[in-house]
């Protein structure tokens, strides 16, 4: 699972679950506010990535914008997981 | 309608284990959040709190009483014990019958669930100790406080999370101002700082990993304190006539509901809250001097309710003070509200602003006067103390100097 192509297919999995919409329906250009996931489904879409890779993500809800972890795309997401996957799996 | 004073504080929290040792830290400005000691803290992302520290149940209690009391139960019958010592009153036939107990808390005997979830998941057993439902419930205080006091009117417990205590205060206020009770003991506690309490709350990720600075344009989350807060209400000419010493006046309060979302608090659901609690006591905006914020030190609560009250006050916002005390004893959630109150108390009686410590960087968002970091001499009329939870419902108290 640490392979690029499935570290996207699966974060993306997980942001369409959140928005309840297909997978097909979401791509990596996008924003989280694109597909319409507000702070609450935020926080749920970062538990989901981190019990999926086995990974703790530095995000602090109190200022998305200031933390660590880049949200401002599904792109971004994807970079910062891999990132992390990189940084407490070796 | 009757007037309704306050004869009777009692507390024990992070800062002092009374109410005179808690008003010297808030007038120093100091802080008791610290380092947690608890179990398994190394699991846990936030490792600190406004812990009690320096307290043994052996010493206040016997093994029987500590086997029924949770930690919030011995709280709250250590702050019952000063506030109605101090209050010298004695609940005795029709004051007896007709006075009551409501207390606020969100997470009750959460130690005891805490500690006997371990047992039985964690550790295997398959037995608990006969006691763990009478000391988990959300009740228990308040009953023991009736039990101890002989307290035998409308006594009952009220959850709305980090509203609780405010609820349960303008319950027993308006319990007592509408001739139904002469004499109410309210407050409220909480002692949720065990590795379950803090790791439900680790998950919201609203928490700092370092301190607790509302207002600051440095603000990283909120930190969670414990303890407790009771007063005695009572009808002003009840006391008059015992020759009572009067802390302060009640005069109004008022709750509304967000009505809007779970965890994003409102501007327009706590300036409701507070122009009603305005309303209600018949104070003007230019007699209110002191605000006790709910100032949680999160990003989305410190603007929203600064918003909330320059909407409300006006060119009036400019002139009064408005400090959180949470940057000294964290946030008490369910029992938060009645801890506040005494800063309320201490800013009437004494005419001292407890500050806003923590205190780094103006927010422009947050552009009122918060008490930064030092306390401050003033004569305030009337204050209020505010509470906002999560679940969009909120409760403001009025008071006045009396």
């Amino acid at each position: 699972m640490t392979d690029q192509a499935n570290v996207t297919e699966k974060v993306i999995e997980i942001i369409a679950e959140q928005a309840v919409l297909e997978p097909s329906d979401v791509s990596v250009d996008m924003s989280l506010e694109d597909v319409g996931i507000d702070s609450l489904g935020l926080v749920e879409c970062i538990f989901a990535i981190e019990e999926a890779f086995d990974i703790s993500v530095p995000f602090n809800a109190n200022d998305p914008q200031e933390s660590d972890f880049d949200i401002s795309s599904v792109a971004s997401i994807v970079t910062g997981v891999e990132q992390l996957i990189r940084e407490q799996k070796s | 309608m009757k007037r309704v004073v306050i004869t009777g504080a009692g507390t024990i929290n992070a800062l002092g284990h009374d109410v005179p040792s808690t008003f010297e830290a808030m007038r120093e400005g100091r802080c008791g959040i610290g380092p947690l000691d608890i179990r398994d803290v190394d699991r846990l992302g936030i490792k600190i709190g406004g812990q009690v520290h320096g307290y043994e149940p052996e010493e206040r209690f016997n093994r029987q009483q500590i086997a029924l009391y949770d930690r919030y139960t011995q709280f709250t019958l250590i702050a019952a014990e000063e506030a109605i010592q101090q209050s010298g009153i004695r609940f005795e036939g029709e004051l007896a019958a007709t006075s009551g107990v409501i207390l606020g808390t969100s997470g009750g005997g959460l130690t005891t669930q805490d500690e006997n979830y371990r047992a039985v998941y964690e550790e295997g057993k398959n037995r608990v100790h006969p006691f763990v439902v009478p000391k988990l419930m959300n009740n228990a205080a308040c009953s023991h406080v009736s039990m101890q006091y002989n307290i035998k009117g409308p006594s009952f417990t009220v959850a709305s999370a980090c509203a609780s205590s405010n609820h349960a205060m303008a319950q027993a206020f308006s319990f007592v101002r509408s001739g139904m009770a002469p004499v109410m003991v309210t407050g409220g506690s909480e002692s949720m700082l065990c590795f379950g309490g803090i790791k439900a709350w680790e998950g919201l990720r609203v928490m700092s990993k370092d301190a607790c600075r509302p207002f600051s344009a440095t603000r990283n989350g909120m930190v969670q304190g414990e303890g407790a807060g009771i007063f005695v209400f009572e009808e002003f000419e009840h006391a008059k006539a015992r020759g009572a010493e009067i802390l302060a006046e009640v005069v109004g309060y008022a709750m509304s509901s967000d009505a809007a979302d779970i965890v994003m608090p409102s501007k327009q659901g706590a300036a409701r809250a507070i122009s009603g609690a305005l309303k209600n006591s018949g104070l003007n905006k230019s007699d209110v001097g002191y605000i006790n914020a709910h100032g949680t030190g999160t990003a989305a609560n410190d603007k929203t309710e600064s918003a909330a009250v320059a909407d409300v006050f006006g060119t009036h916002a400019d002139k009064l003070m408005m400090s959180s005390t949470k940057s000294m004893h964290g946030h008490l959630i369910g029992g938060t509200g009645a801890v506040e109150l005494l800063a309320c108390i201490m800013a009437l009686k004494d005419g001292i602003i407890a500050p806003t410590i923590g205190y780094e960087e103006p927010d422009p968002e947050c552009a009122l006067d918060v008490v930064p970091n030092v306390a401050r001499e003033a004569k305030v009329k009337a204050a209020l103390s505010n509470a906002f939870a999560f679940g969009g419902l909120n409760a403001v108290l009025a008071l006045q100097k009396f």
